[in-house]
This record gives structure tokens, sequence and C-alpha cells, in this order.
């Protein structure tokens, strides 16, 4: 059955069972987005996605869209929540775009250039991590991970392998590699695992492939991520 | 009918590697467009080696990595109304801040005491030397910043859409394709 609701004053179809961002990408609304994916379960973590219904905020990759509801998206002062979710992102890693592969094909820097995100505004941490380089096809710069846990759902449900894992509370959490060593060499990830495909920062990067599109060519440089977005695919 | 009165624009290199600058100049025959608008005072383009006290807009390269940076951007600060922040340096620390998560002394042995070929070497403690912070810090975390001009460096034409904007009286926006984190 077929029902509508209001986005940002755009009436918007949608089906039962249909997540509000679901509903969006399917009208070809964008909404800002990091751990939201269309081919997994919705984690609800990164609160990038985060819109108004009825007045009173919400993730919008969890929240079943309801007929009638009002939803509020692209507004000054959610785009400034978001905004600031995003600086504090940036501050708590290492983004350092000059030196990073993944630098015009990154979701995250691709968000923040959609957000106005003109500094990180917040103290930097700089957090010591090291980076795994040893699995002879893949490196893990866990410098760069945002902890959307996408290739922890995809190692887990698509290429049922449980190579990945979210460890630790609050502050402290961090990705782990599910081995006893915890490098990547003593797990049977391959570059085929689904898990390979979806980090949407520079964590898990294949080697000897860094910067094979050149600077202008790449995939935000061709059109901002409010076009090109995954959930506008396939509309 | 009076000229109007020039801007004065003070410019400098932190923990950069001028390549902003370098940027900065690849506005090429623009240049002359705006020294009809500017006059440079403090900078490494005119050699003068103090701000006046009448600035209006101060344009800051690289983070800071010593005291001598520190005291640098403060003098700038107090010196111009307007300060911007140019370069991923400025604005995060950059490469420079590749370091932060070693301690000081650790990188100061590797350089100088431990590295082959360094059997004797020393540590510059020369007074004169500048000393270096534990960590680089991007500007906004000394100082209020105004504005902010990202990329490795900012393109020619993200730095000239700042500068005409803010000459023409708005608020400096960068869209698709100026705006550049790299």
């Amino acid at each position: 059955m077929s029902h509508t609701f209001t986005l940002d004053g755009k009436v918007v179809p949608f089906v039962d069972g249909q997540t509000i961002i679901q509903a969006a990408s399917a009208a070809g609304v964008f909404i800002p987005h990091l751990c939201y994916h269309p081919e997994f379960k919705p984690h609800g973590s990164c609160k990038l996605c985060t819109v108004k219904v009825n007045g009173r905020h919400t993730a919008s990759c969890t929240m079943r869209a309801a007929p009638g509801m009002v939803v509020e998206s692209e507004t000054e002062e959610i785009n400034a929540e978001r905004r600031a979710l995003t600086q504090m992102l940036f501050v708590e890693g290492n983004h350092f775009c000059p030196s990073c592969e993944k630098s015009g094909n990154c979701q995250l820097q691709a968000t923040a250039y959609h957000l106005g995100m003109m500094s990180a505004h917040y103290d930097h941490f700089f957090p010591n991590r090291a980076v795994d380089a040893s699995h002879p096809e893949a490196l893990l710069d866990f410098n760069r991970c945002i902890l959307c846990s996408l290739c922890v759902r995809a190692s887990r449900d698509v290429d049922g392998k449980n190579v990945f894992g979210l460890s630790g509370r609050g502050i402290k959490t961090h990705l782990i590699v599910n081995a006893k060593s915890g490098q990547l060499a003593d797990t049977d990830f391959t570059l085929a695992d689904k898990a390979a495909q979806v980090c949407p920062v520079g964590v898990i990067l294949k080697k000897r492939q860094g910067f094979a599109v050149p600077i202008g060519e790449r995939k935000y440089d061709k059109a901002p991520i409010s076009e090109t977005a995954e959930t506008t695919e396939g509309r | 009918m009076t000229a109007k009165k020039k801007l004065k624009v003070a410019t400098t290199s932190l923990a950069g590697c001028f390549g902003c600058h370098m940027s900065f100049l690849d506005i090429d025959e623009r240049l002359f467009t705006l020294l009809e608008h500017i006059e440079f005072d403090r900078s490494p383009l005119t050699d003068i080696k103090t701000c006046s006290p009448d600035c209006d807009i101060g344009i800051i390269e690289g983070g800071l990595c010593n005291a001598e940076n520190v005291h640098v951007l403060r003098e700038f600060r107090k010196n111009c109304k307007i300060l911007i922040a140019m370069g991923a340096c400025a604005i995060n620390g950059g490469l420079p801040a590749q370091r932060n998560h070693l301690p000081l002394t650790t990188i100061l042995e590797e350089v100088y005491h431990t590295s082959p070929g360094l059997k004797n070497g020393m540590i510059p403690n020369d007074p004169e030397l500048p000393l270096p912070l534990n960590q680089v810090h991007p500007i906004h975390e000394v100082v209020k910043i105004d504005y902010f001009m990202p990329g490795c460096p900012p393109s020619a034409d993200a730095i000239w859409k700042v500068l005409t904007d803010l000459l023409a009286g708005k608020e400096p926006e960068l869209g698709h394709g100026l705006m550049h984190y790299d």
C-alpha cells in the first residue's frame, strides 16, 4: 500500500516498511549519511542523516516512514548540526587529505564539502594509531576510521567471515581485526570480499593502486556527493 | 573624487612550505587587478618584517610548530582586522603535524643522534633558534580565525574567489570544484 509524507515541503511516496532515507532516495532526494548503505541493515550511529520528524530529531536511516509525517532535512539548523558532527569525526581521527589515496573518492570528505565545512573547528586529538600492512593485498589505515561499521556488517552478513569488529566503548571504540594476532594477514580476508569494497573513507585500501586516478577525474571531482551518492543509484 | 583607500594585506608562512604563497602568485595577471584594491604590508613578497597596526587582512599559511610561529601569529591577530587561514597546514597542521603522535624528544634523538652517520651529532640549541612545540597545532587553536581557505594548496581560483568576495563585502564562499582539502 502506498502512502506519502512531506520532506522539506515535497510530497514523498513510500511503501510500508521503508525508512525515511530509503523513501527519500527513491524519490531522488539526498540526505547526508555515512554509516548508512542501501545494501545493509541500518546501524544508526553516525547521525549525519538526522532529520526532524514532526519537530523531533531522529535518524532517517532507522525511522520508518509513516503517513502524513512532516520531515525537515535541508534546514540551516540541521545542516549546522551535521557539520558539527562531521567536524568531530575529523578531529577524532587523523584525516590528512593531501596524503590519503582515498581523497576525491572519500564520502567523509565529500560530505564535508557538501556541508561547507571550512575547518575542523575543534581541537584535534592527533591520536596514535598504527597501520596494518600485514596483508599481501590490502592495507588498513586505522587513522581514518569513522566507526561506520560497514566493513563489520559486510564481512559478517555478506562474506560470512567476521573479519572486523568494533571494540571498546564510547570515545574508546575502535575497529579491530578478528584474529589472535590482530593482524589482517591472519584472517581469511580477500579483496573479493564485500568488506573490501564498502569502506567510505581510506581505511581499507587495495595495495599498489594508490593515486591511480588523477586529480580532477576522481568521483567527487566530477560531481558533488548530493548527485552521486549510493542512495540515488538505481532510482 | 578621491580614490578609494587601498586595503592593507599582510601575509606570512609559518610551518608551511610556501606552496600556498606560490598558489597565490598563480592568480597571475589578476595580481594587477588585485593591486588596484590592495597594498601588501608585512609579507614575503615585500620583505617587510613587522605588521602595520592597521592591516585589514592577514593571510596565514602553515601551522604552529615552534614558539616563533605563535609569536608571529599573535602579531598578525593583533594588527589585522580579518585573519584568513590559507591551506591545509594552517587549518589542521598538515604534513608537519604528522609528527604529532611521536614524543618530541624521540624525534630530535633520531634526527640528530641515532640516524646512520650521526655519530657525533648534537641537538641544535643556539639561543636564536625558536623552541619547537611538543605538537604542531592548527592556527585556530591559538587565535580566532575569521575565514578558512582549505586546500594543499588552495587553487589560485579559490584564493581569488575568497579575496574578491571579501573585497566585494561578501561572505567568501567556495562551491564545488573550488572546495578541496587536498
